[in-house]
């Protein structure tokens, strides 16, 4: 069992209640602006001309004819983008995804745009570009395209990561190995050892927002960009090297969100807007519609791996081995790497070993989703672990704690863990109702666990103290989960002050110092870390302050309920001054009361959980209907509990879709053939039952508060406990997500008929 | 002297080994040691690599201290969502 780690000894007053939301009412009557409801003085309507080839040649593109249209007022290509200069791969790559140079990579991706004084100007404008193609043989599938055969689709892709680097080219970008032990020795000792071979659709995010942004180039070369997006720093450093702007001169804004989940990490016609605005002279606006976001955002990874594990007769696993093959879209990406280090990531492995393999496809490029490649890896392994305790005739759960890491465990990835929580999330799963109480007809029930990483960064926080007393803390971390709300806590906590008298904003670029993406669960981790600081430079500023005004030595002053008190009985006449208080004579006492913090946020720390659900199948027609869900998860200090909930509900949600209906079907000719809602199903509120949640809070020693990132890992085990309730309903193994009626019943079927044959 | 373990994707650019042995004090030296030992390595150490120290993983701060008879291991930098 994992080691439990002490609780934290402080008594939280703010931190660990539930307030409103402050950005609430904003977002239920409309008033909160996102990414496509801002608007400049003069702008331009943008439009994209893209692909409807999944691999072509360009060999010319006229523009002639549109340029001379009426109410155009700017066109751009590949050419109008100048990489000389640039030698970051990854930056290449995204200017090539963002304007397609000599070929295109996938249907969607885009080869010209037009800024156009209207819609309609700018869509006739794009049925007047003529771009000649000569089509290139594609490959989509996964498995097809490591193949010796399959068509190239980067001729200059030689697999990084082996010695010697090859001299031909193929679609596998790079390899990467972790483990160790002996595996061939572990499988030996096994009484029992299963192969099998598991495979996950590619899915998007699905977030409500589609891209959109406005963006402004003046003559003298500075800018701004509103933009819906998960890092607007990223994105200002980003533009200003492609586009060969001077970085303080572009100002960029981010929008309110309306989902990201890793999809806004990334550029994806931002770059195009300011082009085209820099050729305009004018604002441009440019907003994806929701085909082009399923066709040219980036989606996660289609996946194919080949798992081996060997178990004793007592549950021990005793090998474990897996190939984890990631599409990566058309450019290099790390997808495999990080399925191949999460993959046994939850077990105490004395012979592991995992190869990940980033193949190159004519898909659109993969980007992160929410602990991303996780989850595909989390399926293979955790359907393994089921079929193997049933094959010792074991509870799937007993063999879980039984191998589970704890501190000290040598990870899978490598580095021996610290204090981390797999082990309670599991003793909470097996004590909770929901593993006893009694399942229906056809109903099923599944397990799972899930790891994720975390990680903190660059970070930086202002905190200002208003003449009234109340607070502001400015941020450079987009709110995409309730960040303002728990900010406001963390700060209404260190300062000894109510939750309702403190603002939490976000700044745009020019107001603050660089900050990192929202991403990998970091938001509140990193942010509260800085904002602590903030908080402190200016209650140690308050406190000499108030030592001025008492005429006392700065050393007599203490700090507590956000007060400032005298300390000694010399001193005992003066009462405490609060922060209103001292915000009333700052004129008086050396000006403006603030705190500013700039902070690498490091460790983190890895996160846990351990999910249950029970799944009905209807075996004529293989339809499904989640009946119960239970998430339980570690998130260190829970700032805000019901956001903490809400991230735990979303991301198991998210799981829940991704597992029965969501994937990414192409046709034969390397088309995108469900690029909507309609056909791309993602899961409704009538779909899924109340999740319900159990917060585990084992505080992060690196943090303050003992705060962790909980954002990811609750969409880790999903694919992976539905499969579990899905194969113990119907008896059958499920081994490919999504599992779509369709799929259920041909598995269903070929499980009968491998039956009868058997029989006979 | 503190080995310095690394993950499958280096070892090529390092000769195949799965560690090597370097005496520093902090992230920076190590890694600056590591790319003269190897220099391979270098590209890789300055837009690939993430330093976990005794298991805390640091993907940025070259500044922190590294403890005697520390575990250190080099990972691929964590991308999330």
């Amino acid at each position: 069992m994992g080691k439990d780690t002490l609780l934290t000894d402080r008594v939280f007053k703010s931190v660990g209640t539930r307030p409103m939301r402050p950005d609430g009412i904003d977002k239920v009557t409309g008033r909160a602006r996102y990414g496509a409801d801002h608007n400049m003085s003069g702008q331009l309507h943008g439009s994209i001309l893209r692909s409807p080839h999944a691999h072509a040649s360009i060999k010319s593109i006229d523009t002639s004819k549109a340029e001379k249209l009426k109410g155009v007022k700017a066109i751009v290509t590949a050419k109008d983008f100048k990489t000389k200069g640039i030698t970051d791969p990854g930056l290449l790559d995204i200017i090539d995804n963002c304007m397609a140079g000599k070929k295109v990579f996938y249907d969607g991706h885009a080869v010209a745009a037009v800024a156009a004084v209207d819609a309609k100007t700018a869509k006739a404008a794009l049925k007047l570009i003529k771009v000649e193609y000569k089509l290139l043989k594609h490959v989509t599938d996964v498995d097809e395209a490591v193949k010796p055969k399959a068509p190239v689709i980067n001729n200059k892709c030689f697999t990084k990561g082996v010695d010697p680097t090859p001299g031909k080219a193929s679609n596998v970008a790079k390899r990467s190995e972790f483990g160790h032990g002996n595996v061939a020795e572990g499988f030996e000792a096994a009484d029992v050892v299963i192969e099998r071979n598991f495979k996950t659709g590619q899915s998007h995010q699905g977030y409500i927002e589609p891209h959109a942004c406005v963006a402004s180039i003046g003559p003298d070369g500075a800018g701004e960009l509103w933009v819906c997006t998960q890092g607007h720093f990223v994105f200002r450093q980003q533009c200003a090297e492609i586009l060969g702007l001077d970085e303080a001169k572009l100002k960029v804004t981010s929008s309110e969100i309306g989902g990201g989940f890793g999809g806004k990490t990334h550029l994806w016609v931002e770059p195009v807007a300011l082009a085209l605005s820099q050729k305009a002279n004018r604002p441009v606006k440019l907003v994806m519609s929701r085909e082009d976001v399923f066709r040219a955002s980036g989606p996660t990874s289609a996946t194919s791996i080949d798992i081996k594990m060997g178990v004793t007769k007592d549950g021990v696993i005793t090998a474990a081995e897996a190939e984890l093959r990631y599409t990566s879209g058309p450019y290099a990406g790390s997808w495999a790497t990080l399925g191949a280090m999460t993959a046994f990531a939850c077990y105490d492995l004395k012979n592991v070993k995992t190869v990940g393999l980033e193949v190159l496809v004519n898909r659109p490029k993969t980007t992160a989703y929410r602990a991303p490649s996780a989850p595909m890896a989390a399926f293979a392994v955790e359907s393994m672990i089921d079929e193997l305790a049933d094959r010792i005739g074991m509870k799937a759960i007993d063999m879980r704690i039984q191998n589970a890491a704890k501190e000290g465990t040598k990870s899978s990835y490598g580095p021996v863990y610290g204090p981390i929580g797999i082990g309670p999330t599991l003793d909470a799963a097996k004590n909770h109702p929901h593993m006893s109480a009694p399942l229906g007809p056809n109903q099923g029930r599944g397990m799972a666990c899930g790891f994720w990483f975390n990680f903190g960064g660059q970070s930086c926080t202002d905190l200002n103290i208003s003449s009234d007393g109340t607070a502001t803390i400015t941020v450079g971390t987009i709110d995409v989960g309730g960040a303002r709300a728990s900010l406001a806590l963390v700060v209404a906590e260190e300062l000894g002050i109510p939750y309702e008298q403190v603002k939490a904003v976000i700044a745009d670029t020019g107001s603050l110092g660089y900050n990192e993406m929202t991403d990998g669960s970091r938001g509140t981790f990193a942010s509260s870390m800085s904002a602590i600081q903030s908080c402190r430079m200016a209650i140690a500023d308050m406190r000499q302050r108030a030592a001025t005004l008492w005429e006392i030595d700065v050393d007599e002053v203490v700090w507590e309920n956000g007060q400032a008190w005298a300390g000694g009985e010399s001193n005992s006449n003066h009462p405490p001054l609060s922060i209103a208080d001292l915000a009333k004579s700052a004129e008086k006492t050396g000006g403006p009361i603030a705190g500013h913090a700039q902070i690498v946020a490091d460790g983190a720390g890895v996160s846990f959980a351990t999910h249950i659900c029970d799944i009905e199948v209807d075996p004529e027609t293989g339809q499904t209907r989640v009946v119960r869900y239970t998430v339980i998860q570690d998130a260190g200090k829970a700032v805000h509990p019901t956001y903490v909930e809400g991230q735990f509900q979303g991301g198991a949600a998210q799981g829940i879709g991704w597992a029965l209906n969501e994937e990414y079907i192409y046709g034969e000719d390397g088309r995108l053939q469900n690029p909507g809602f309609l056909d791309y199903r993602i899961p409704v509120c009538s779909d899924l039952p109340m999740i319900d949640t159990q917060i585990l809070e084992i505080p992060n020693p690196n943090h303050p508060y003992g705060i962790r990132g909980v954002g990811e890992t609750s969409i880790v085990p999903p694919l992976a406990a539905i499969g579990n309730a899905v194969s113990n309903a119907t008896q059958v193994r499920m081994t490919h997500v999504p599992m779509s009626p369709p799929r259920i019943l041909a598995a269903i079927h070929a499980q009968a008929a491998s039956d009868d044959s058997s029989d006979d | 002297m503190n080995k310095v373990f690394l993950w499958g994707g280096l070892r090529p650019a390092a000769g195949g080994a799965e560690f090597v042995e370097i005496e520093a004090l902090t992230i920076r030296e190590l890694l600056r040691k590591l790319a003269e030992l190897h220099p391979k390595l270098e590209t890789l150490i300055d837009s690939e690599v993430a330093v976990s120290i005794n298991g805390t993983i640091y993907q940025d701060d070259w500044s922190k201290n590294i403890p005697a008879d520390a575990e250190i291991y080099l990972l691929p930098r964590i991308e999330g969502g």
